[in-house]
């Protein structure tokens, strides 16, 4: 069966405008409808990343790894959910109630609303694959990924105990170190590119080379920033298990743990998606004619795999890492992102614009 | 569309503002800082509704991602049970009621002596450039002002929080 993706697009644009809602008709359900795919692609990347960690930590430790449940152990992130929603949900006596139940629902709702602005795909039938196309849409991807650090500060703060309390505050200091190195770093592909909008910055790669080649000093302070924003190792202070017990998660069981945990994946594939954006081209790749805007609805779709396969490269490397390096000290881990980045990307944003000033003479 | 959500983001603005300074349930530090958070983000919801899309980011991004966080965290580390237990106190409250008065008539005064007008147009409907180009054409000189003015703050904390000076 061939989709000739006009007529269709077309067919469902004039039944929803004629239906009750008016001429928001068609907006409102096709960003409804995007949203929902968006989530139903979301979710399930979730479950097999952590999955897939399992398993590559497995191979890099010369284990096994999960290989029980189905074909190669495929259906272990259903048994690990079922197991999730089913155990008991302990709450102990000495929490802070209200803000023990809304923790881990904070850490879950930014990583979430990240993907809202990040276009994954070019064209499907008529319909631009991004839920918001926003024009300071960056702005928007910063200022929520900072409200990710109340999830972990609050529920150090209401476990009342002394271990996730060590793992809140440390969060709060490291998220907002690492997040203005971030901010900076990102500022020169701004620079270049002169708009805030992500679908801009995919167009202006596609027209000329990858970001990467340009602002390799970017991507590195972007890429190690990345990691410090998602908790991962070699920065998952909050977290060190080995002092901390777990942080800031010691006191949850159940469903609210597993909460936690698909709050970090989440946020590691928004932020991976983001560095796919901004430094790696986004949807396009420059053999094939894929540089192009989709005009079947079968390129259309091509163009979402590739987006999401250059996401599952960076999910492969978050985790590749993680197993491979040992964690930094606290203040090693301040040092690196006061003393070292910040200056360092400020170089850069100074370099970039020496050479746009030389450029434009 | 637009009215409705102006009145219900105001409405929250106001709420969560005044649950941040009197909030009948709890006197906990922590749930003030919180329901400023909300203040914050419900306040930026109405800069969006003002076509002011990089001032409503800025906001969330600055003042709910970083400077809340750093209240939270000093929060923390003091004994929150000792600043429960401190009775209310009158002449701050009588002093901040005074300030309040006056402000509010002012504002009433300015907004009632000059009249609503038609509306302005949205000049910058959320355009980043046209912001940062009569930032550094038109406003230098307030821009720069400013820019020291913060640099100032900087050196005087640092120069604090310095237990000995060389």
């Amino acid at each position: 069966m061939v989709f000739h993706d006009p007529t269709i697009a077309a067919v469902m644009h004039d039944t929803v405008q004629n239906s009750l809602l008016g001429p928001w008709g068609p907006f409102l359900m096709f960003s409804a409808l995007k949203v929902v795919m968006a989530i139903g692609i979301l979710l399930p990347m979730i479950a097999y990343s952590v999955m897939l960690e399992r398993r590559v930590s497995a191979a890099i430790q010369d284990r096994v790894g999960p290989n029980r449940v189905g074909p190669f152990g495929l259906l272990q992130p259903m048994a690990d959910g079922l197991k999730s929603i089913l155990k008991e949900d302990f709450t102990p006596l000495h929490v802070r109630k209200a803000y023990f139940i809304l923790a881990p629902a904070l850490s879950v709702i930014p990583a979430f609303l990240t993907i809202a602005v990040i276009p994954f795909g070019s064209k499907l039938g008529n319909q631009s694959m991004v839920i918001a196309d926003l024009n300071v849409g960056i702005l928007y991807t910063f200022s929520v990924v900072s409200l990710g650090v109340y999830g972990i500060v609050i529920a150090g703060y209401a476990s009342n105990s002394k271990y996730p309390f060590f793992g809140g505050v440390r969060a709060s200091a490291q998220m907002i170190s690492y997040e203005i190195a971030m901010g900076m770093a990102a500022v020169p592909v701004f620079m270049l590119v002169g708009e805030l909008n992500l679908g801009k910055v995919i167009e202006y790669q596609a027209n000329g080379a990858w970001l990467i080649f340009k602002q390799p000093i970017a991507f590195v302070i972007f890429l190690v920033s990345a990691f410090a924003e998602t908790n991962r190792l070699p920065f998952d202070m909050p977290e060190s298990e080995t002092e901390l017990v777990s942080g800031y998660n010691t006191e949850y069981s159940s469903m609210k743990f597993a909460l936690f945990f698909m709050g970090e994946y989440a946020a590691m594939i928004s932020v991976s998606a983001l560095m796919v954006v901004l430094f790696f081209g986004g949807w396009t790749l420059p053999f094939f004619g894929l540089n192009e805007t989709a005009s079947t609805f079968g390129g259309g779709l091509i163009h979402i795999l590739v987006f999401l396969a250059k996401v599952a490269v960076f999910m492969g490397l978050f985790i590749w890492i993680r197993w491979m390096l040992p964690r930094f000290r606290y203040d090693q881990l301040m040092d690196l992102g006061w003393k070292t980045f910040l200056p360092l990307a400020l170089a850069n944003i100074i370099i970039t614009a020496t050479i746009l000033w030389i450029q434009h003479l | 569309m637009e009215a409705l959500l102006f009145y219900i983001f105001s409405a929250l603005t106001l709420v969560c503002g005044f649950l941040v300074v009197a909030n009948p349930l709890t006197r906990n530090p922590v749930t003030s800082a919180m329901f400023l958070v909300l203040t914050i983000i419900s306040m930026a919801g109405l800069f969006v509704l003002l076509n002011a899309f990089f001032l409503a980011a800025v906001q969330i991004m600055v003042y709910a991602g970083a400077v809340i966080v750093l209240f939270l965290f000093v929060i923390m580390l003091l004994d929150i049970h000792e600043v429960e237990k401190q009775p209310v106190n009158y002449f701050s409250v009588t002093v901040g009621m005074l300030a309040l008065l006056s402000i509010g008539g002012v504002l009433i005064k300015a907004i009632v002596t000059s009249g609503v007008g038609d509306g302005l147009e949205a000049v910058t409907v959320g355009s980043t450039k046209k912001l940062g180009l009569s930032l550094f054409t038109d406003y230098v000189l307030p821009f720069e002002i400013m820019g020291v003015l913060l640099l100032v703050g900087m050196i005087g904390v640092i120069l604090l929080s310095k237990k000995t000076l060389r």
